[in-house]
């Protein structure tokens, strides 16, 4: 299967509240909550970071699901957040910022 | 129940201030007839003690930010405050009065991601909204950022405050609103201002005009429901409290002083030398409001509009009494309905004859 990298939309505004996130779109006013699972994706989805590694770093560890469960659950996650342009998902990682660097 | 309300009753629970009303300046380029702000710069905050305002709100778990004034745009850092604010996660709402936008605003306020913004519109006739701002071109210059606003895919509201002088226009700002694509609503408050001033309350729509603005469904929705009679008080009303203000919901002025809303001059601490979560969680200010429930109100616990009246604990503390009546709703509440309110009646004798409400001896 062909690696994908979430990354949060832009037009959206969230807040994690007493651990649950909540987000709403700004082109639809719609509120999403988000469960726990979709909420681990949601505040790793750097755009760096492959869903295969969130699976492995935070799903299992966090939910104890064991790796084929989870995948199968995180990527179902991922394309109903994309469906609601919560989420993006690319084919590959987004540049990492520049460093900054320290003069002499 | 909807999730906005799970989400209201889960920050009650928690005691989060889900949202938050930031003016970030007093300063405008209109003068509004009935505003209750006074203009001048009296020492508002910098960029930097605004970011940091912001990252105190975001860690408290405030999640809606309306950003106001004032004309929050005659500040030049207004951009860049409310791009802060979206890297910080808020959903932002703008109140402004278009005047000074023009694209490079639009296509920004879109590409930050702002979720709407409300802009007052006293008529669709120039004569009569450019008489309430004192802005000659003021109608002309805002529906030319409203139009722009919405040819870049912003969600507008219009914002109709209905007074003596604009009263005959209200369906004309609907059809605007319509023509261009923007949401409608209308407002008929007019509230003292800030520094107690009573004054412009003279603007306020007449009682005797109420009635029909009450039961014009293209301005409230359907009116039976909006005039029915309220329901009986029960235990979950009395239980109740009168709104979010101090709840889930606070202002934050340009100068840095915490109210329980924008319509509560009742401060409760000041960010330059406290912080916000202090003030939430520990002003007794902000626990004394936090405090009041429905049966806790002298005169208005005993009243039958109990559960639906929009009784504002600001405007009955500028009145004079936080647990008192306020007026202003005691008269919405009669007029909706024809049932007399137990304000009305405690005031019975002692209200202003010009703005009496008549009511007959029973």
């Amino acid at each position: 299967m062909i690696e994908k990298y979430p990354l949060r939309g832009t037009q959206l505004a969230s807040r994690v509240l007493d651990g649950e996130v909540i987000i709403m779109s700004a082109a639809d006013s719609t509120l999403f909550s988000l469960n726990p699972v979709a909420s681990v994706i949601w505040q790793a989805a750097d755009g760096r970071t492959p869903l295969s590694a969130i699976v492995r770093e935070h799903i299992c560890e966090e939910f104890d699901i064991d790796p084929e469960t989870a995948s199968r659950d995180a990527e179902a996650f991922a394309e109903e957040l994309k469906s609601h342009g919560i989420l993006q998902l690319l084919d590959g990682p987004i540049p990492a910022a520049p460093q900054a660097t320290e003069s002499a | 129940m909807s999730l906005v309300q799970e989400l209201n009753n889960k920050a009650l629970r928690l005691g989060v201030p889900l949202s938050v009303h930031l003016d970030v300046t007093y300063r405008c380029n209109e003068r509004c007839e009935h505003c209750y702000l006074e203009h001048d710069d009296r020492g508002e905050m910098s960029s930097s003690e605004i970011y940091d305002v912001l990252q105190q709100l975001a860690s408290a778990g405030v999640f809606f930010l309306t950003i106001s004034g004032g004309e929050p745009l005659v500040r030049r850092d207004c951009m860049e405050i409310i791009g802060r604010a979206r890297e910080l996660g808020f959903n932002v709402k703008l109140k402004t009065n278009a005047v000074l936008i023009r694209e490079k605003e639009a296509i920004r306020l879109r590409e930050l991601g702002v979720e709407q913004v409300q802009i007052s519109i006293y008529s669709h006739r120039s004569e009569v909204h450019d008489s309430v701002t004192k802005l000659p071109g003021s109608l002309r210059r805002s529906l030319a950022g409203i139009r722009l606003l919405r040819k870049h895919g912003m969600k507008v509201t219009l914002a109709n405050v209905l007074m003596r002088s604009n009263l005959a226009d209200g369906e004309g700002v609907r059809a605007l609103a319509a023509e261009v694509g923007a949401n409608y609503r209308i407002d008929p408050t007019v509230t003292p201002m800030m520094n107690g001033n009573t004054d412009i309350l003279r603007l306020r729509v007449p009682t005797s005009e109420l009635h029909s603005i009450f039961r014009n469904s293209d301005l409230v929705g359907d009116v039976e429901t909006f005039c029915a009679p309220p329901p009986p008080v029960d235990d979950g009303i009395r239980e109740g409290y009168p709104c979010s203000a101090g709840h889930t919901a606070c202002y934050v002025s340009p100068y840095a002083d915490v109210f329980p809303c924008v319509q509560f001059p009742l401060p409760c601490g000041n960010l330059r030398g406290e912080k916000f979560i202090d003030i939430w969680e520990r002003s007794p200010q902000m626990l004394e409001v936090r405090s009041i429930r429905g049966k806790d109100l002298p005169t208005c616990s005993s009243c039958s509009h109990l559960g639906t009246c929009t009784r504002c604990p600001g405007l009955a503390y500028m009145e004079g009494n936080m647990r008192g009546p306020s007026s202003a709703d005691c008269e919405k509440s009669f007029v909706r309905t024809g049932i007399v309110t137990a304000g009305m009646l405690a005031r019975r004798g002692t209200a202003n004859p010009r703005d009496l409400v008549q009511i007959s001896s029973m």
